[in-house]
């Protein structure tokens, strides 16, 4: 079995995050980035599935600039066996991300695809949907639990009610939730062992796809300064506010 | 931090910070209030650490080590540098000095070390020779081709008891241009053998948990196989990995800092005195600046000792520049650090009184900074005859 993780570098979680001074985009200079935390997720259930044996090769994929090979490095020292890139200075939106990912499931035909729910920069949570439909494949979003059965797949979802677990065919698309597991860090032989693992480098001019933006950027601001709360003194006070100044209740 | 890093570096750096998130600070004020590691945590760290190959990541792979070049080195006692020899001493490091074990010693006591099965101490200081290592009076007679091996030690220190020592002891006398000079020679004693006593030591308030221990010999008799190295080379040996040690020391105490610093920019943000946050009071802010600098300084004295020592023209002067300037930076940042938390920084509550504690040692151990003065200034002055 044959599994591909997809994974973005994004500005790592831990940053407070500022926007630019043109106000179009969060400002990346000179800031920490990481691996998606969800796509961490990912590879880190398909190094599970290769432990045990379900996963033969396991096959890392990132789009974007020529430093996210580094993403892709990382996703190599937690155990994946190889990378692909598709390297593009420019940003792509979660429609030209699934259609780009299509015409690396045609060439490299895994069986299921686990990606991120979504990419904490612009948690979009779209590409494992789109990704799905452009291939007609299944899907399992929202795993907090996955297991292989031969050519079947049981995903356990988070959803609003609870938990639903569904059973789906492979090849599939699932996408990872926060609780599926706790990603390892790197281990220094794996972190050696890295350095040696193929990187293909494709430059996105070569797939001819229209991944010309669909979406717009007007503006991008910071939100609003919460404003400091109140003392109330008693619940009628309380409701007095709500009512008349919140205006939440009538 | 402010170095650059390659990707490579950046994930061993995350690896290790990770590690320590989850395996060590979390046990860092109970180990400092008890002043006890209790040995369970020390096993997990132990078996842990293996896990993610940190264990004995100091040695060459065909020992069975981690393979880890100096500037990864550097970088790992960096970042254990953030934390207390308590507990980062039981991801073991095992000296290099037992590189030199030939032979069955290699099975006895080199091979089990990076296992993790054996614990060694290195054994130079007694209470009468503390800088001035050549007046120790721990001697080793021969006696047919045994030695015996009487004397004491102190301040040897280790995250737990060990399983063995190295010792090293006068041997002998030889004449040099500058008069008379002890040989020294370095034994592997195993605890527990008839004459070599070992007790806990003194409590010190420096990491608080990690342990000194006194040693006394009395006519402790060893085979001609427990020389490690050769006779009368044990100070050549020691100096060695002595050099090395200290760029170590460097390295941590520049991690030290910059936890420190960390906290007290956290601070200076956010403590807010006659309106503004602190940090905006020159007083207060022009601390930072100097600690950031100077931090900045230390890190690239390191860079620059590893450098020379990967094409091994690093010098003991060299050495004691790192050791030297980054624990006395250290020093500096640590005070700082206190004064701009103000009362807050000497409770217990807070970190900063302990790691301000534990900076304190490191201008003793591994030579004072007298002492790497003064090996600086001899390098200076020898060449000219002086
Ligand atoms: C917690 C701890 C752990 C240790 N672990 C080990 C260990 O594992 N193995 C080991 O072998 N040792 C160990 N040591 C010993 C340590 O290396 C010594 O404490 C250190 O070398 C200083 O020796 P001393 O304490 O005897 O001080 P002294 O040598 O008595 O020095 C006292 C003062 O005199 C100054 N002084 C001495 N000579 C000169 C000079 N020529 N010029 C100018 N000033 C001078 C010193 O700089 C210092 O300020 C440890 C010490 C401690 C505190």
């Amino acid at each position: 079995m044959k599994i591909l993780v997809a994974v973005k570098r994004v500005v790592d979680y831990n940053v407070k995050v500022r926007v630019n001074l043109e106000g179009t985009a969060v400002e990346t200079n000179n800031v920490k980035m990481s691996m998606n935390p969800f796509d961490e997720i990912a590879v880190e259930e398909g190094v599970r599935l290769k432990e045990s044996g379900k996963c033969d090769e396991l096959v890392a994929v990132s789009i974007g600039t020529s430093s996210s090979q580094e993403t892709i490095r990382t996703a190599l020292a937690m155990g994946a066996d190889r990378g692909i890139l598709v390297e593009t200075d420019d940003p792509i939106e979660p429609l030209g991300v699934a259609k780009l990912l299509k015409v690396i499931c045609s060439r490299e035909k895994p069986d299921i695809v686990i990606v991120g729910k979504q990419a904490i920069d612009d948690d979009a949570n779209q590409t494992g949907q789109m990704l799905a439909a452009l291939l007609d494949w299944p899907q399992g979003t929202f795993a907090s639990r996955i297991n292989i059965e031969n050519t079947k797949a049981q995903v356990t979802r988070e959803v609003d009610v609870g938990l639903e677990t569904i059973e789906i065919n492979l090849p599939a698309v699932i996408s990872t939730d926060l609780r599926l597991n706790e990603p390892r860090y790197a281990s220094l032989p794996n972190i050696m062992k890295a350095k040696k693992k193929p990187i293909d480098i494709i430059p996105i001019t070569e797939l001819n796809i229209d991944i010309a933006p669909r979406v717009k950027v007007i503006k991008v601001s910071e939100p609003p300064k919460r404003e400091a709360g109140v003392i109330v003194e008693n619940v009628k006070e309380l409701l007095e506010k709500l009512r008349n100044e919140a205006k939440v209740i009538s | 931090m402010a170095l650059e890093l390659t990707h490579d570096q950046k994930m061993l750096q995350d690896t290790v910070d990770a590690f320590l998130a989850n395996e060590i600070y979390p046990y860092e004020e109970e180990v400092d209030r008890t002043g006890k590691v209790p040995i369970d945590l020390g096993r997990q760290i132990e078996k842990r650490s293996k896990e993610v190959g940190l264990f004995s990541a100091n040695l060459p792979e065909s020992v069975g080590g981690g393979g880890l070049d100096y500037r990864g080195m550097a970088l790992l006692e960096r970042e254990y540098g953030k934390t207390s020899h308590a507990l980062h001493s039981w991801i073991g490091r095992p000296t290099e000095i037992l590189l030199a074990c030939e032979g069955e010693q290699r099975e006895q006591y080199l091979l089990p070390c990076v296992r993790g099965e054996k614990r060694e101490l290195f054994a130079l200081t007694e209470p009468e020779a503390g800088s001035d290592v050549m007046s120790m009076k721990t001697n080793a007679k021969p006696d047919g081709d045994d030695w015996i091996l009487n004397g004491s030690k102190h301040f040897i220190s280790g995250p737990k008891m060990p399983d063995f020592a190295i010792v090293f002891a006068a041997t002998g006398l030889d004449e040099t241009p500058r008069g008379p000079r002890k040989q020294i020679t370095a034994f592997l004693v195993d605890v527990g053998i008839d004459g070599f006593s070992i007790s806990e030591g003194s409590r010190c308030v420096s990491y608080r948990g990690y342990n000194t221990f006194q040693l006394n010999f009395s006519d402790v008799r060893l085979g001609p196989g427990q020389i490690l190295g050769e006779a009368g080379q044990g100070l050549e040996q020691a100096g060695k990995w002595l050099g090395m040690n200290r760029v170590w020391v460097g390295a941590s105490c520049c991690g030290k800092a910059e936890r420190l610093f960390d906290l007290s920019a956290e601070w200076a943000a956010t403590r807010k005195q006659f309106g503004q946050p602190i940090g905006k009071f020159q007083g207060t802010g022009f601390k930072l600046a100097d600690i950031a600098v100077e931090l900045r300084a230390a890190d690239l004295l390191v860079v620059d000792a590893v450098k020379k020592a990967e094409k091994g023209i690093m010098t003991d002067s060299d050495a004691a520049m790192v050791k030297l300037f980054c624990s006395e930076m250290l020093h500096r940042a640590a005070d700082h650090a206190v004064q701009i938390y103000g009362g807050m920084g000497l409770m217990e509550e807070m970190p900063i009184q302990r790691l301000w504690r534990d900076s304190r040692l490191e201008r003793i151990w591994d030579g004072t900074s007298e002492i790497q003065r003064h090996i600086i200034s001899r390098s200076i002055l020898r060449p000219l005859g002086a």
